[in-house]
Order: structure tokens, then C-alpha cells, then sequence
């Protein structure tokens, strides 16, 4: 039904939607609480840098990835030499890529859902002698539950999709780099691959659309859990 | 006890208050605005003051001269919101249990089983806390404070946001947790009735400012130090002793020195002491022998002071049998046309419909 090389690109867009989302989510929810609940200099900077992604031309961003996060980027270099960590042209890269795009798109989400907390709960909770960690952990992560779910299928469906940062950042090799966007891409500048790029069309859909419905019922799960 | 000398100001706002609270219910009285919530929020280590010191017994929990401050959970004070703001994704065993863990275990002397039973919430406990009603709900955040066995217990407005029927609800609640578990509470009201039934001890504040401390019978009676007291919040504290429950009437009767009270609704037990709280606006004064009235209570005494600065009306403070005051409120034309003055010999009618039930220690929901 698909070629191996369909196969291999279907995989690894699952890999780096994967890795991106998983990645991404820790930092996404502190970033998500310091601008929820924090108030500091420079707040709407740190606001704007992490929209910048979603408003700036995908093409900027992956090249504004190359220049930080390639071989001999300001990070790339020390990460590559202190950590082993190489992003160039590697599916790690596109992993890269996915997580920064969708990092906005994440935690618009979960602030959203954090300011829907009365902070009053979690003060009741630390009159009741919990420390703010266990708050966090027991009280505030449960209670903002849907907005986390939401946030993280948003960025898987950006990861599935992005195409723009990635191909400018760690190119269109197969196997490598070239997940299902790059992949129909490519298809579709080959004679003949109308047919492969319609099937990898397809099945981009389905794996939306399977997010879109795993989140739903998280979402129905979490709301009997925490009826907020 | 609660040591609490602090100030803070927040805009148009400033709060410049010292007092101490001891055993029992500590009442912290006075219109919305006044600083109550801030003052608690202030000893639950929610707000810090921008000096000052509040000490709890031995343990200084902030004092800014010294820079020492204790995390609020760390403070070992339990606090029940107006709201009761219970943790809406655990059912209401699992939060009775939250605090439970954090409590040292020498410190857990309250008893799960006890709380549970005081506050009449055993058939809840696997429920959800959007499926209880507002009584239910702050009847389990009073038990979830409790259960962590706190030092202090501090509860804002708990009731204000109750209808009248589950404030009686609660109200005996309050008094048997007072009672049995001897936990010292600090109580925020804007209720004279609330104050006057529960608290030994009533801390008045006005713009910010302690305006008067003592008991609910002096901090509440209208006097020139509170002139900002509403007409209608003026209230005397009558004690006395229960002698009968009439069941079939509905009503209790109240022995006092002055005369027999009759309270609608059954008191618990014959025999007990009650303090009951009667609003000024709710006495007739009366001369000579009573006219055959539906009012079944009329209390013998002399009036003490008149006082003419209330506009159109006077206050006529009575001095009753036992050295209670008891304070009404006529018109001027009223004083003057039957001659009152100072040491004439009068009596006081009191409606029992008059009477709110919220101001009658061991009142509950009244029947019917």
C-alpha cells in the first residue's frame, strides 16, 4: 500500500511530533505559569518572543534556527561538543523545528487554563500545609488538565504539519528529515507521484483527526475528573 | 492566642491595626471595606503587611522588623474562605484528607470521625463538591481546616454567602466545634447577630482601624464611639437561662432577671445559659401596667440614659434587673409625649417574630 520511503516518512513525522510535543511540554507549562501568574520587567517581551514563531514566516524561523542551532550556531556548537547533541540535518532538527512552532500554540493553551484558576484554591491548599510544590502538582496541574491536553494535541497537529522551518533548517533528506509534508512536497515535484502525495495526504488527515479525537475524550475524562 | 499589630496600605486603602484574640471565637466585626478579609488573609501568611509583627502563642509568624516570616503552610492556621473553595476534581473525602498529611503527627488531635460527626457530612463523603450544596460545601471546607488540627482557625465571612436558612444550618455547627474541639477562631462577620452568638470577644473595625474591642454586648450596643453604627445594627446581648421548650408552639422560654423571654424555635436543652442578641430597633417601650398585647415578652426595668442626637429618634438605654443594658429606639415625639427620663421606672416589649434566630446561641433551623 505505501513505499518503504512513505513509510519511513510517515514514521518519522511521528517520531518528531512525538519528541516535540513531550519535549516541549515541561517548558511550555512553566513558561505558561510565569506569565500567568508572575508579574515582572519585561513581561510583554518574553510575551513576544514566544509568539514570535506564530507570527513570523516559518522560512525566518527555521532560518533563524540554522544560524542558533546549526554545527556552528551559537547553541549548535556547544551542544554538539559538550553534549553530543547535533541538530543539522538530523530528524533531531526537525524534532527542533516542530517543538518551536508549536511552542506558542502550547502555551497560549495551558495560560488560558491556568488563569482560570482561582489562585484562592491553591492558597486553601497551602493553609491546609502543603508546600507550593505539592500545590502545583495536586491542585494546579490536575485543574488545568484540559487546557495542558488541548495544548499538547494543538502542537502535535503543528508538529504533523510543519513544513516550512523545517526544510529551511535540516533540509529534505529521506530518511532523515523528510517527514509527511516534505515528503508530499517532494511527490508532488516528481512525474508520476500524484498518487503518493494524495495517500500521504490521507493519512496526515487521519493522524489530525486521531489527535483531535484522543484529546477529546481526554478533555471528557479530565472534565468528569476536575470539573472546573 | 493571636497577637496582631500590623499596617499596610494598597492604593486609596490603609489598614493600622493591633489586637490579640484567645480561646474561643474571636469576633472581627465592621461594614464591607473595613479590613476585615485583609486582616485575615494578613494571618494566614496570604498578604504580607508592610510592617508589623503577628505572634500565634510562643511563634512569631511575621515580624518585619526582624525580617522573620513563616510560609503560609507552615503557619499551622486553617482558614475557611466565604466561598469555601473546596478542590473541585477530589471528591469530599479526599479533601477532608488533604491537609491531613502535612499535619505532624504529635499535632493530630482531631479526629476524623469526630469532625465528620459534628458537622453532620458522613452521607457525603463520596461526593462530588459541584453536586453539594452551599451549606454541604462549607459545612466540608469548615472539616477540611479542621481535620489538619490547627493551632488557630480563622474563618472569613463563612457564612455570607448563604441563604438564611442554611446560616442556621450552620451556625450550631460553629458553636459545637467552638465547644468541642477548643480551637481558637477568629470569626469576620458583618453580622451583629453572627458576632453576638458566637464570639466572647469583639474587635470592631472601621476605615482600616481598630474602633472598639470587648464584649459583643459592648462593642455592638449603639454608642458615640461608633457613630458610623447603623440604626439597625444596634443591638443589646441579653443572658439567661433556658426553663422550657415548647414543642407544640414552636417557641422556648427564657428566664431572665428582668422577666421571661420567649425565643421562637426549640433551644437544645432546659437548663443552659443562652445570650440572646436583640436589635434596638426591635423594642417598644411601655408605662404602667401592659395593655393586653400579642408581644408574650415584657421585661422590667429603668431607663438609664436617654440620648436625643439620632436625628428624628431617640436611644433609650434601659437599665434591666440584672445589670443588663438593653437599648431601644423611639422617636423623640414618643419620648416626649409619655415623659421618659432617666430613672423612670419602664418596660420593654420585645416581638419573638423580631427575634433572628442567627442571634440565639444554640438555634437552628427553626421548624417548619
Amino acid at each position: 500500500m505505501f513505499t518503504s520511503e512513505e513509510w519511513t516518512a510517515i514514521l518519522l513525522s511521528l517520531k518528531v511530533g512525538s519528541i516535540a510535543t513531550a519535549a516541549s511540554l515541561p517548558v511550555a507549562i512553566a513558561v505558561a505559569w510565569v506569565l500567568a501568574r508572575r508579574d515582572f520587567r519585561g513581561k510583554s517581551l518574553v510575551d513576544g518572543v514566544v509568539h514570535l514563531p506564530l507570527v513570523l514566516p516559518p522560512v525566518v524561523t527555521g532560518y533563524a534556527l540554522l544560524l542558533l542551532f546549526g554545527r556552528r550556531g551559537v547553541f549548535g556548537a556547544f551542544l554538539a561538543d559538550h553534549l553530543g547533541l547535533v541538530f543539522s540535518f538530523r530528524w533531531t532538527g526537525a524534532a527542533l523545528a516542530a517543538g518551536v512552532m508549536g511552542f506558542p500554540l502550547m502555551v497560549r493553551a495551558i495560560r488560558l487554563s491556568l488563569e482560570a484558576i482561582d489562585v484562592r484554591v491553591e492558597q486553601a491548599a497551602a493553609t491546609l500545609g502543603a508546600p507550593p510544590l505539592w500545590v502545583f502538582a495536586t491542585v494546579t496541574l490536575p485543574l488545568a488538565s484540559r487546557g495542558i491536553v488541548a495544548g499538547a494535541v494543538l502542537a502535535f497537529a503543528k508538529a504533523l504539519g510543519e513544513f516550512g522551518a523545517t526544510i529551511t533548517f535540516v533540509s529534505n533528506i529521506p530518511g532523515q528529515t523528510q517527514t509527511i509534508p516534505s515528503a508530499i512536497y517532494a511527490l508532488t515535484q516528481t512525474p508520476g507521484g500524484e498518487a503518493g502525495a494524495l495517500k500521504l495526504s490521507i493519512v496526515a488527515a487521519g493522524i489530525a483527526l486521531a489527535a483531535l479525537i484522543v484529546s477529546e475524550v481526554s478533555v471528557r475524562r479530565a472534565r468528569r475528573g476536575a470539573a472546573a | 492566642m493571636i497577637s496582631v499589630a500590623v499596617t499596610l496600605a494598597r492604593g486609596d486603602f490603609s489598614l493600622d491595626v493591633a489586637f490579640e484574640g484567645g480561646a474561643g471565637v474571636t469576633g472581627l466585626f465592621g461594614p464591607s471595606g473595613c479590613g476585615k478579609t485583609t486582616v485575615i488573609r494578613l494571618v494566614a501568611g496570604l498578604d504580607r503587611p508592610d510592617a508589623g509583627r503577628i505572634t500565634l502563642g510562643e511563634r512569631v509568624l511575621i515580624d518585619t522588623a526582624t525580617g522573620a516570616r513563616v510560609a503560609p503552610h507552615r503557619r499551622r492556621i486553617g482558614l475557611v474562605f466565604q466561598d469555601a473553595q473546596l478542590f473541585p476534581h477530589l471528591d469530599v473525602a479526599t479533601n477532608l484528607a488533604y491537609g491531613r498529611f502535612f499535619t505532624p503527627k504529635p499535632a493530630r488531635r482531631v479526629e476524623t470521625a469526630a469532625v465528620i460527626e459534628v458537622l453532620g457530612i458522613g452521607h457525603l463523603m463520596k461526593r462530588r463538591p459541584e453536586t453539594l450544596s452551599g451549606g454541604e460545601k462549607q459545612r466540608v471546607a469548615i472539616g477540611r481546616a479542621l481535620l489538619t488540627s490547627p493551632e488557630l482557625l480563622l474563618m472569613d465571612e463563612p457564612l455570607a454567602a448563604l441563604d438564611d436558612r442554611r446560616k442556621l444550618e450552620i451556625l450550631p455547627f460553629i458553636e459545637r466545634l467552638r465547644d468541642e474541639f477548643a480551637i481558637p477562631i477568629l470569626y469576620v462577620s458583618h453580622s451583629v447577630e453572627e458576632v453576638a452568638r458566637l464570639a466572647s470577644t469583639v474587635v470592631r473595625l472601621e476605615h482600616g482601624r481598630v474602633a472598639r474591642i470587648g464584649t459583643p454586648g459592648e462593642v455592638l450596643a449603639p454608642t458615640a464611639l461608633a457613630p458610623s453604627t447603623g440604626r439597625f445594627e444596634a443591638i443589646s446581648v441579653l443572658t439567661g437561662r433556658v426553663t422550657r421548650i415548647d414543642p407544640a408552639y414552636g417557641v422556648s422560654f427564657v428566664e431572665h432577671p428582668a422577666g421571661r423571654i420567649v425565643v421562637p424555635g426549640l433551644l437544645e436543652r432546659e437548663g443552659a445559659e443562652v445570650h440572646i442578641a436583640i436589635r434596638a430597633t426591635d423594642v417598644t417601650l411601655a408605662l404602667g401596667r401592659t395593655p393586653q398585647v400579642s408581644v408574650r415578652t415584657a421585661l422590667a426595668g429603668r431607663v438609664a440614659k436617654v440620648a436625643t442626637d439620632h436625628g428624628p429618634f431617640a436611644l433609650v438605654t434601659m437599665e434591666l434587673a440584672s445589670g443588663d443594658r438593653l437599648h431601644a429606639y423611639a422617636t423623640r415625639l414618643a419620648v416626649d409625649d409619655l415623659g421618659l427620663d432617666v430613672g423612670d421606672g419602664v418596660q420593654a416589649l420585645i416581638k419573638a417574630v423580631s427575634i433572628d434566630e442567627r442571634g440565639v446561641q444554640g438555634l437552628g433551623v427553626v421548624a417548619g
